[in-house]
């Protein structure tokens, strides 16, 4: 069983650590680190902080295995009606990069249906190589068949990472394909890299609910996989002509079997652009103080060619539909322009939009956390400052 | 202050506190400004089973008692008095029938009131009967195994919302006080009508409407008590009641502290937090202090009340004054330190504002608390 | 029908606020509460047994205190409560947690559903739902806005998706992660709370599974932390001010280059 343990002749009581833990679990006694054991979960961020080497976190150490046979980095291409989504260009953009440090092949995963022609022209997006499983039964997403076909293809060549969207489908399939493979797997990467001594995929993400961002490994275990948010990474840029090698799959006729059975795909047509697309965002929060008051945003997102935002409170107090959300619970925005109107900047919202090129914050509290991350801030009444944008937007843009 | 409430107190308590929050809190300015009636919160109220607390359990209540139904009283007015009163009407409404309806009667009706199915009203005010309670005119005609109520009761809490009415009327006209009766009345029963619902300052999401008795016949068995007792119901429903009053005003002038006390602390002038002024610092601790004595008087009551106490005019009445009194002015206070922003309907203050002045008012106004203070002090004084 | 809620208990994020000089989370006096989005699966659940008769059964794994959000489960609805806890769970990442999971429910009486919230708020990794199901190799559907149909023998759901939605018939047992979107929980009633009092919870360690000691806790968790931080904030810019109109033209001219 795993432990965890203070080494006092190392710990030289700098209180680093009781910084460092997230769930309070650390204090010092007699000058040197004390770990409450019922409120420890080993998540290892002490071990992580200290620069003394004094914490000693042992886990049982499993058969060292050999996993030397696993090579490239995967992307797995995720496709909805035969069109590959820009999510899977992100991935492909950031899984060259890692592939060029580790000095492997980036291999994109394709499984969907009448897919060569689109199979082909992933070398423009930097593939070197495309796993294609092409099939009827994969022609939409269904969590069992798509299942077994990657856990197939990851079983019979050996990636040694594998990078999927934090999508509906990324987030349903990769959890799944990572239990059948015996894989650590990391949710919602803001940042990737690799170590190319150890072969080790290093992936950051926020953890522990709070600012604090945590890098994770999986040392032990391959392939190791990560699921990256819409919007984080930079897509791969096109190269017209570049070619790859598409080596297609048959499996047989009962990998395609589906427990589940879909019935139907409906779109819901969105009355307004889709706020992680946008590139400019007009949001709205409680301080919009009412319902009505959210056409001035509509309004002044129109003028914008933008999508309407909005924090948690005004979802939550039915202003605005959830499908608007900004934040932790919401929806993650990195527009080139976000003006947040009447929101006051909670942590969970800013956890969601803070990554925007420019944020304007209007609010009429001057202490409002939103200003802190404000480009441009104005103290004021949100009911006559948005009119007035709106209409001097108009005139600059004439419309 | 630690008022050593029970384990299950603490958790209707703090069951309420969380409905306040997350349930009415978000809509309170709404309610107050479209002046609707809060049926979604009321079912909430009725799902968590909060309309049954003071109700014995043999009639599908919790068991609890007056300390109870104002500790839920008092959390939900802390977020909206308005709302607050549709529950606590319910409350007087339903008195009459706890206190002194018969065994039939109470296993009729309590058990709907309990799981909050249906709400009540309780039906004495009339246009020149307000203070003077004495000078009612609605009549009580028995006919057969009838009665036929004639007469219109003004300004009914929950009136036209609620299924149940209590309503106090004459059946002996020359007996004056004497000759009143108290009846039950289910809505819809013939000849009963409401007037339009009445514009208020506050308390807006709370109901308040004539209710009209033209011809209407009642089953004489809805006679609670007997004839000629309905003086003494109604004088011992509103002793009972009055704790819920002062419940509600506390509410109202804790909600107010606490924007109060929120907005000093994080209001920036001459470069410091308002609430390190000392000017500012003195009105808080006044208004927390008020608060906390307003409470302590309330809970009090209610527990005297609880332990069966005979009479309990005075105390219920002393309650209700100061407590009502404190929430005018500690919310007066509250839009005073907030300044222009708490004079702006942006803010909860003004509302809450609006709101305590009822407590002033209803229930018997605080002028005629005082009077009834004062002659049980003198009766007192007399029996020495 | 035999519904499992597997719930975890997280810090409740609207309390969470952060410390302005370390940058770092302030947890003192946060108080635990139920995952929000577990609170729809508990609705869910106990919604279908209202029509459909049976029985819900709250999972969690956590701490000792977790006992406290299955008490707060029995008062929401549920009709028992089994707490699995034990020190050599430390360390979990979302496999072992999934694995712990799905032995408990394999040693509970037979199931017809199984319900998640579609992500935990602390974590948000949105990976132990699907987790359970491959562990229990039961079919899944993962962010359900809705159970239009539901039997013993199968239900026919809708799927939320980035563009609307599927819908999707599954074969019971199975599992369902769900959004938001689905139900508005109700509030805990008193009664449900005084049954919660008095409920006995279940109580396992992980000698009371079935489960293999090695893929237990942070043994058997591929993923570890090696490093943490925390990002350098934001800078805040620049403050204008001034008459509402002359705000708005400064405004307009400042952010030219973006919005052509």
């Amino acid at each position: 069983m795993a432990s965890i343990r203070i080494l006092l002749d190392k710990c030289t009581g700098c209180t680093l650590c009781v910084k460092a833990c997230p769930f309070g679990a650390i204090h010092m006694a007699d000058r040197k680190a004390v770990i409450d054991m019922a409120k420890c979960t080993l998540c290892g961020a002490c071990v992580a902080a200290c620069k003394f080497s004094a914490i000693e976190l042992e886990k049982s150490a499993g058969p060292k295995r050999d996993l030397s046979a696993y090579k490239d980095v995967w992307v797995f291409c995720e496709q909805k009606k035969g069109v590959i989504q820009s999510i899977s260009f992100e991935l492909l953009g950031e899984g060259r990069r890692l592939a060029d440090k580790l000095g492997v092949k980036l291999c994109a995963v394709l499984l969907g249906h009448d897919m060569e022609t689109a199979a082909g022209r992933l070398g423009e997006r930097g593939a070197d190589k495309v796993y294609l499983v092409d099939h009827p039964a994969l022609a939409a997403y269904q969590d069992d068949p798509y299942t077994a076909v990657l856990v197939k293809l990851v079983e019979e060549y050996k990636p040694e990472a594998l990078l999927c969207g934090a999508t509906t489908i990324g987030r349903s399939l990769i959890s799944r394909v990572a239990i059948r493979t015996n894989a650590g797997l990391t949710a919602d990467c803001t940042g990737l890299d690799v170590d190319t001594k150890e072969r080790l995929l290093l992936q950051t993400r926020p953890a522990f609910g709070g600012n604090i961002m945590a890098t994770i490994i999986a040392p032990n275990h391959r392939p190791q996989m990560a699921t990256v948010r819409h919007k984080v990474m930079q897509e791969a840029p096109v190269r017209p002509g570049r070619g790859v090698e598409v080596v297609s799959n048959v499996y047989p006729e009962e990998t395609f079997a589906s427990r589940t059975r879909l019935i139907e795909v409906v779109e819901e047509l969105a009355s307004t652009v889709n706020i992680s697309e946008a590139d400019i965002i007009v949001a709205g929060g409680r301080g919009m103080g009412g319902k009505e008051n959210f056409a001035q945003l509509e309004e002044l997102a129109k003028v914008l060619g933008g999508a309407v935002g909005a924090s948690r409170s005004a979802v939550d107090a039915d202003w605005i539909g959830y499908s608007h959300q900004v934040g932790q619970t919401g929806k993650t925005v990195v527009p080139k322009l976000y003006i947040a109107c009447g929101i006051s900047g909670q942590i969970q919202h800013l956890i969601g939009m803070q990554s925007a090129k420019t944020i304007v914050a209007i609010n009429k509290d001057p202490d409002a956390p939103i200003f802190k991350v404000a480009t441009y801030g104005i103290v004021g009444d949100v009911n006559e400052l948005v009119p007035a944008l709106t209409r001097e937007f108009k005139r600059a843009l004439n419309k | 202050m630690d008022y050593l409430l029970t384990e299950s107190q603490i958790m209707i308590r703090d069951l309420a506190r969380k409905i306040a929050v997350e349930k009415i809190k978000p809509v309170a300015a709404q309610y107050d400004e479209s002046e609707e009636f809060a049926w979604p919160v009321m079912k909430i109220l009725a799902e968590s089973d909060l309309f049954g607390i003071y109700l014995p359990e043999a009639y599908g209540g919790m068991g609890g008692g007056i300390l109870e139904m104002c500790l839920v009283t008092e959390e939900l007015s802390r977020a909206c008095g308005g709302i607050a009163l549709g529950y606590a009407g319910t409350g007087l409404g339903t008195l009459p029938i706890l206190l002194h309806g018969s065994e039939e009667q109470k296993k009729k009706y309590l058990p709907d009131i309990a799981s909050g199915k249906k709400l009540a009203a309780f039906c004495i005010t009339e246009a020149e009967a307000g203070s003077d309670a004495g000078s009612i005119k609605t009549t009580a005609r028995k006919e057969g195994d009838k009665y036929i109520l004639n007469g219109t009761k003004q300004w009914i809490t929950n009136a036209g919302e609620a299924e149940i009415y209590t309503v106090i009327a004459l059946t002996d006209k020359a007996k004056g006080v004497r000759g009143a009766s108290a009846f039950i009345v289910e809505k819809g029963t013939k000849g009963m009508e409401f007037g339009k619902k009445e514009k208020k300052m506050g308390i807006r999401a709370s109901a308040t409407r004539e209710v009209i008795f033209t011809d209407c016949e009642v089953p004489a068995a809805n006679l609670i008590s007997r004839e000629g007792m309905g003086f003494i119901v109604a004088m011992k429903t509103l002793d009972t009641s009055r704790p819920g009053v002062a419940a509600q005003a506390v509410g109202i002038a804790q909600g107010a502290l606490d924007c109060a006390l929120d907005y000093s602390r994080t209001r920036v002038q001459f470069g410091a937090p308002i609430s390190s002024f000392q000017a500012v610092q003195h009105m808080l601790a006044d208004m927390g202090t008020q608060i906390e004595a307003a409470r302590a008087l309330a809970y009090s009551v209610a527990r005297m009340v609880d332990s069966g106490a005979k009479s309990v005019s005075k105390e219920s009445a002393m309650a209700k004054l100061f407590a009502s009194d404190v929430a005018m002015k500690v919310a007066v206070d509250a839009v005073q330190i907030m300044g222009g922003y708490g004079y702006m309907r942006d803010y909860p203050v003004e509302k809450f504002m609006r709101d305590a002045k009822i407590t002033q008012i209803y229930e018997g106004t605080n002028q005629i608390q005082r009077n009834v203070i004062a002659a049980n002090m003198i009766k007192e004084a007399l029996k020495k | 029908m035999n519904i499992i809620v597997c719930i975890k208990q997280v810090p409740n994020t609207t309390d969470v606020r952060i410390d302005p000089v370390t940058n770092t989370l302030i947890r003192d006096g946060v108080e635990s509460v139920i995952n929000p989005f577990d609170a729809y699966a508990i609705e869910e659940a106990v919604r279908i047994r209202e029509r459909c008769g049976g029985k819900v059964t709250a999972v969690t794994m956590g701490p000792p205190q977790a006992e406290t959000a299955l008490k707060e489960a029995i008062g929401l609805g549920c009709d028992e409560g089994v707490l699995v806890s034990d020190r050599k769970f430390a360390g979990s990442d979302t496999w072992a947690t999934s694995y712990t999971l799905a032995c408990a429910i394999q040693k509970l009486d037979a199931y017809d559903l199984v319900l998640c919230g579609k992500q935990a708020s602390d974590g948000d990794t949105a990976q132990v739902g699907p987790g359970i199901s491959t562990h229990l190799d039961i079919p899944q559907v993962t962010y359900v806005k809705k159970i239009v149909e539901i039997n013993d023998k199968s239900a026919r759901v809708e799927r939320m998706t980035e563009e609307g939605y599927d819908v999707v018939e599954v074969p019971l047992p199975c599992l369902f992660t769900v959004v938001k979107e689905i139900n508005t929980p109700r509030m805990p009633s008193l009664k449900g709370m005084m049954r919660a009092k008095s409920a006995k919870l279940v109580k396992w360690t992980a000698a009371d599974l079935d489960a293999d000691p090695a893929a237990l806790g942070l043994d058997g968790s591929p993923t570890r932390v090696v490093k943490i931080f925390t990002p350098e904030p934001r800078k805040g810019g620049e403050m204008i001010s001034g008459a509402t109109g002359e705000v708005a033209r400064e405004l307009v001219e400042l952010l030219k280059g973006e919005v052509v």
